[in-house]
């Protein structure tokens, strides 16, 4: 197939049963989002790892890039008091 | 700075932390993994072609559904993997290209013929064998996309070899005729399922730098190794033996000793002489080129929903 007219690819989300979240799971190349459902069928659940699929076109996702990873993440490094084991409490209360 | 650069990145490999497809990484590892990963694609695609010889001719509806699975599982790892080399930012259609042009291998394996059924029982249990050797230990490659597709692939891959054991052993357990036709395809399919671990350490030369890398975590004779000394008691298991006079235990090593593999073999095939070569590439040119009316019409499809959908908006 020349370049041009190669299919778009499409990022591929599974339900994998009710009650849980849509999760990422790769991507594939198709014409529009119907056959990329379709397909997506086919090559990612096989074996009934799916009750839901949602495809987004790749070029719509936006990614924040990896050398703004330390601006974007470190910040939470220092704020453990947003962890629960920060707070002292006794024994006897149980779990809490 | 790219020093610096590379420096980090080896201190992140060594951490085992996962290079994505975003992050920096020297040039020479997206080009080992571009061909290794291409490579592997290339092997699950020409891979159907042996194995889908035989599906209209299955025995039993059992056999063929099973065989129908398989071979629709093995279109599947290549695409996982075809996917996987594009995040690298090799273009797809360019890599399926260089598989028909003959700039990319893929499995020598391949290109030998299926002449019998009993050749069925023999790929799953061992080349299927084989490769889930070599994949559950790029299950914790360095490179993150091509470590989950082999973590999605070694899941479905078990019932491969299992299917492949179930067919040799009816075969081994069923009349002396049944018998000799699994134990002949043993004994075409051993001594390439070993080559399918590639040359020797000692003539590797890029190994070194691949297990630096943590794109392969084993060497080639390690996994070889591996494959012998799972498979022979199968083997034994079944009443069938395995065609190497100088296979032996080796109680101080606690592992199998073996024959001479031979390489020239190997080379010859590598280099496209082997028996099936030109067949397989000429099958997967014929099924681009045949389907490119098709791929073109679904294009021309999708355009036109595009319109009408505009139109009504
Ligand atoms: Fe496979
Ligand atoms: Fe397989």
């Amino acid at each position: 197939m020349s370049k041009s007219n190669e299919w778009p690819l499409w990022e591929v989300f599974i339900r994998s049963k009710q009650g849980l979240n849509h999760k990422h799971v790769g991507n594939l190349r198709a014409t529009d989002a119907a056959m990329a459902i379709d397909n997506a069928r086919d090559v990612y659940t096989r074996r009934q790892e799916g009750v839901s699929i949602w495809v987004v076109e790749s070029v719509n996702v936006a990614a924040s890039s990896p050398s703004e990873s330390g601006a974007l993440f470190e910040p939470a490094n220092d704020k453990i008091y947003r962890h629960p084991t920060f707070y002292d409490i006794p024994d006897e209360i149980g779990h809490m | 700075m790219s020093e610096e650069l590379e420096q980090l990145f080896q201190e992140k490999i060594d951490q085992d932390i996962k290079i994505e497809p975003k992050d920096w990484m020297p040039e020479r590892y997206r080009k080992t993994l571009i061909r290794q990963m291409s490579q592997h694609a290339h092997s699950e695609i020409v891979g159907m072609l042996p194995e889908g010889n035989w599906i209209t001719r299955a025995p039993s509806l059992r056999r063929k559904v099973a065989l129908l699975a398989k071979v629709q599982d093995e279109a599947g790892h290549g695409l996982y993997l075809y996917s996987a080399v594009e995040t690298l930012g090799a273009d797809r259609e360019d890599t399926i290209d260089d598989l028909h042009t003959g700039k990319a291998k893929y499995s020598s394996i391949f290109n030998y013929p299926t002449i019998s059924w009993a050749d069925i029982g023999a790929i799953g249990w061992l080349v299927d064998g084989a490769a889930i050797v070599n994949q559950v230990a790029l299950q914790r490659t360095s490179y993150g996309p091509y470590a989950r597709a082999m973590i999605r692939i070694c899941k479905e891959e078990s019932f491969h070899q299992r299917q492949g054991y179930e067919i040799t052993m009816t075969l081994a357990k069923g009349s002396p005729e049944q018998k000799e036709m699994a134990q002949e395809a043993l004994n075409r399919w051993w001594w390439p399922s070993l080559m399918m671990f590639g040359p020797p350490d000692d003539e590797s030369p890029n190994t070194a730098q691949s297990i630096r890398w943590r794109v392969k975590r084993h060497t080639n004779d390690q996994l070889r190794q591996e494959f012998i000394d799972m498979t022979v008691p199968q083997a034994e298991y079944l009443g069938l033996t395995i065609p190497d006079p100088d296979l032996k235990w080796n109680e101080e090593k606690g592992m199998y000793d073996f024959g001479e593999i031979d390489w020239e073999e190997f080379w010859h095939v590598v280099k496209g002489n082997g028996p099936c070569n030109k067949d397989r590439i000429k099958a997967r040119k014929a099924a681009k080129d045949n389907g490119e009316w098709v791929r073109e019409a679904a294009n021309a499809h999708a355009e036109k929903k595009r319109q009408q959908e505009n139109k009504v908006a």
